[in-house]
């Protein structure tokens, strides 16, 4: 089937929402090329798990499907157009399984070297929809906080290496109380400016704090379920003929009631949560992996306004098959290792706040908790520069803020 | 939506990371410098021997040898880097998982293969022109492979090379799992295989074969093998103790080392991709030491290190940075080869563009081989 035979019944699958949505837009999508429709299928599909943020845009998205004349039309996805495609991709049921089409379309595109021509088209597509967006101003100044090194009593190699030339490195922090400061000083954004998963706190081990203001996560709360999955997997390793792109294709389909997660009271949460186990590689296994990749999610997805980060010790390597088991023991700890991983998932969760709008008065704090060693971001910080003033964390927070 | 780098981005990398190699370790900058080699003088191809490395798998330029990356490579950097002709843009256009681009890099064809399965490589492989060519046995042409799943890179099924014409392949760890019998807890460490899919493992059938390799090939009792096992920490350290006792044991003038332990990228601890990289760095410094102090190496060998590929930018919105390697852009298809010992000038930087699939003409010059299928060119500089 092609974009262009759609008929409303082709979405009688689709959660009740999307569907509406698929239907409603079915013109437009109509008219566009098969490279493409699947993409624009799947943010549809999940249009009644998504946060607020993705629903307006995909409802923006659409609407500038719809107002494209013919030759804008053509302007805009000749490119897409100009991607081949198989005959086994074009009759596969793209339209209930767009993920993995998608999936099965990047294989193709790497085997026919039309990788390069997809990703251009892509981004040309990406630049030319964001020249017809509007967004409107932030109402708060968006705000990131990392806090690594949770358990690391001594560490001497320089930290925040990637992240001090964009601001300042603070040698002298107070920490005490530091913690309990920026905390605070999350529970007061979402307090004074409260929105639908505006203001999150992701914690690599155990929530320091329960706050119904704030979406919180963390890697200890999601233990039964990340060790629900696991054994799930386990089992179909052992089926015959289980490879990675089937079990992948497995994992992507699993539901919360797949794994035990029947009446939810939030059901957006309870499917981004188990995505963050379905969708990534390690966040399955490594406390600090499932900190950053949730991190990345959060901000890319939910568009977060304020997002505190706490690493915590993951367990030491050890062998995948074991790792990958459910079976729990007492795992030993690399609190240094940690603190690394946590280093590099601090600069990640910058760079992926700084995709988003506002970026440029963005504030961001990476911390070395219970010690003296912070990175500041803001647009009046200096960049590239050391303090060594005595400083405390409410006082440093002050700095960031514009 | 991905970003796109500009492909400028990949000639900017390596400038920079020529820059830095010239200061770092002062070395002279190549191609405009020589134009011949008039001082170079190699062994004839008869008794020439190519060991070549894949750096794996998969490490970027900020992590090796941009400035940031220099503490992750110290052996490289100030033992090899002083007497290797390096070059700093080797583009890999194909497929970016490391089955295929390792079948790839020993087809000089960019190869379309499954990644994930046990299928021989499309094209004749380096080994099979080499033996053909050169009429050489089957002992003289080995592949120490990281996983199960490298277990056909030796041979294609071209008709006219294929079965029996190519490399012999020894999987280390599957040499251990068989020499333990089961028993393999102690080894467990060892026994990582594909990081690029933990999941899976093609399973492989039998085992005498193994140890047939172990005792008469190696001259290792299964009792030793396993009490030296017992001391290593990773599967490439595994990897590298089975090369050098092939070396002793065997000799093969073309041997292909893969490595793999930097490939544990893919769980997204970032200290675990380090300790990776630094790992191999040493192992590449002991291995140069075992050519340069093995009788039928020494003064005679041509080694080439180089990555499969790299792993993506921290930029890329399509990725999550060093992770994986699935964006397709520059920083993950970028990255550098390192060639050193017998025919090759000392201290050298070569800027020009060279592709991942240039290795097996390069490689067949040396010994004197034609590699008729494959669509690399010849490194010039190196000929």
């Amino acid at each position: 089937m092609r974009p262009h035979d759609l008929q409303p019944e082709a979405f009688a699958a689709y959660p009740p929402e999307a569907k509406a949505l698929a239907v409603t837009h079915l013109d437009a999508i109509r008219q566009l090329p098969l490279t493409f429709v699947p993409s624009l299928l799947r943010q549809i599909m999940d249009y009644d798990y998504c946060f607020p943020v993705e629903r307006s845009m995909v409802e923006g998205e659409l609407a500038v499907l719809n107002s494209l004349s013919a030759a804008q039309r053509d302007e805009w996805f000749g490119p897409f157009s100009a991607i081949s495609t198989s005959d086994p991709l074009a009759n596969f049921d793209w339209v209930n399984l767009p993920a993995q089409f998608v999936e099965q379309q990047a294989a193709y595109l790497w085997s026919t070297h039309q990788l390069d021509a997809f990703r251009k088209a892509a981004l040309d597509y990406g630049n030319l929809l964001a020249k017809m967006r509007h967004p409107e101003p932030l109402k708060i100044q968006r705000l990131g906080i990392a806090v690594v090194g949770q358990g690391v009593d001594d560490y001497q190699a320089p930290l925040f290496r990637n992240l001090r030339k964009h601001g300042t490195l603070f040698t002298q922090v107070n920490p005490a109380r530091g913690l309990d400061t920026l905390l605070s000083a999350v529970e007061q954004r979402a307090r004074t400016n409260p929105a639908a998963y505006a203001h999150w706190y992701v914690d690599g081990g155990t929530l320091s704090i329960q706050n119904p203001g704030i979406t919180c996560v963390s890697y200890e709360s999601l233990t039964p379920l990340r060790l629900s999955l696991l054994k799930k997997m386990q089992a179909q390793i052992a089926q015959p003929g289980m490879g990675p792109e089937e079990l992948r294709t497995l994992l992507a389909r699993m539901t919360p009631a797949d794994l035990g997660i029947e009446n939810s009271t939030d059901p957006v949460l309870s499917r981004f949560q188990i995505r963050l186990f379905t969708e990534a590689s390690g966040t399955q296994i490594y406390s600090t992996t499932f900190a950053q990749w949730t991190a990345r999610e959060v901000l890319r997805r939910a568009q977060a306004l304020t997002l505190l980060v706490r690493f915590a010790p993951r367990q030491r390597q050890r062998p995948m098959n074991e790792l990958l088991s459910s079976k729990q023991g007492d795992p030993q700890l690399d609190p240094t290792g940690s603190l690394i991983d946590a280093d590099m998932g601090a600069y990640y969760h910058w760079i992926d706040q700084q995709r988003l709008t506002g970026a440029e008065q963005a504030a961001f704090i990476a911390w070395f908790e219970g010690h003296g060693n912070a990175v500041a971001i803001g647009p009046s910080i200096p960049r590239g520069v050391e303090s060594n003033t005595p400083i405390d964390m409410s006082k440093l927070l002050s700095l960031v803020s514009t | 939506m991905n970003s796109l780098l500009p492909r400028e981005t990949a000639l900017r990398v390596s400038c920079s990371r020529r820059d830095f190699l010239r200061q770092a370790a002062g070395l002279a900058l190549g191609g405009a410098v020589f134009q011949a080699s008039p001082f170079i003088r190699a062994e004839s191809g008869k008794n020439r021997k190519v060991v070549v490395v894949t750096f794996g798998g998969g490490a970027r330029d900020q992590e090796t040898f941009s400035p940031e990356g220099q503490e992750n490579i110290p052996r490289m950097l100030n033992e090899l880097a002083p007497q290797s002709s390096f070059f700093t843009h080797v583009t890999n256009e194909g497929i970016l998982g490391h089955y295929v681009a390792t079948a790839s890099l020993a087809t000089g064809v960019y190869e379309t293969l499954n990644n994930f399965a046990a299928v021989a490589p499309e094209h004749p492989t380096v080994f099979e022109y080499f033996r053909k060519d050169l009429r050489r046995p089957s002992s003289d042409a080995w592949v120490v492979a990281p996983s199960n799943g490298f277990n056909r890179i030796g041979e294609s099924d071209v008709r006219g090379f294929g079965s029996g014409m190519g490399a012999r392949v020894i999987l280390p760890k599957r040499l251990l799992g068989v020499a333990s019998n089961g028993g393999s807890e102690a080894f467990d460490h060892l026994l990582h295989d594909n990081y690029e899919s933990p999941l899976y493992t093609p399973v492989l059938a039998g085992g005498e074969v193994e140890l047939q390799q172990l005792e008469t090939i190696l001259k290792l009792s299964v009792d030793d093998f396993v009490s030296h096992a017992r001391t290593l920490s990773s599967p490439d350290e595994l990897s590298l103790y089975i090369a050098k006792r092939l070396m002793r044991e065997e000799s093969p003038s073309l041997l292909w080392i893969t490595m793999h332990d930097i490939d544990v990228a893919h769980s997204g601890a970032y200290s675990l991709y380090i300790d990776g990289i630094r790992r191999t760095d040493r192992l590449c410094g002991e291995l140069w030491k075992a050519i340069e102090t093995e009788p039928e190496y020494a003064g005679k060998t041509t080694m080439f290190v180089l990555p499969d590929f790299g792993r993506d930018s921290d930029l890329d919105s399509g990725g999550n940075g060093f992770q994986h390697h699935r964006t397709g852009d520059a920083a993950s298809r970028t990255t550098w080869m390192m060639v050193l010992g017998a025919g090759v000038r000392h201290g050298v930087v070569y800027n020009g563009p060279v592709q991942s699939i240039d290795l097996v003409p390069t490689i067949g010059n040396m010994l004197g081989f034609s590699p008729s299928q494959s669509q690399g060119k010849l490194i010039r500089d190196l000929a």
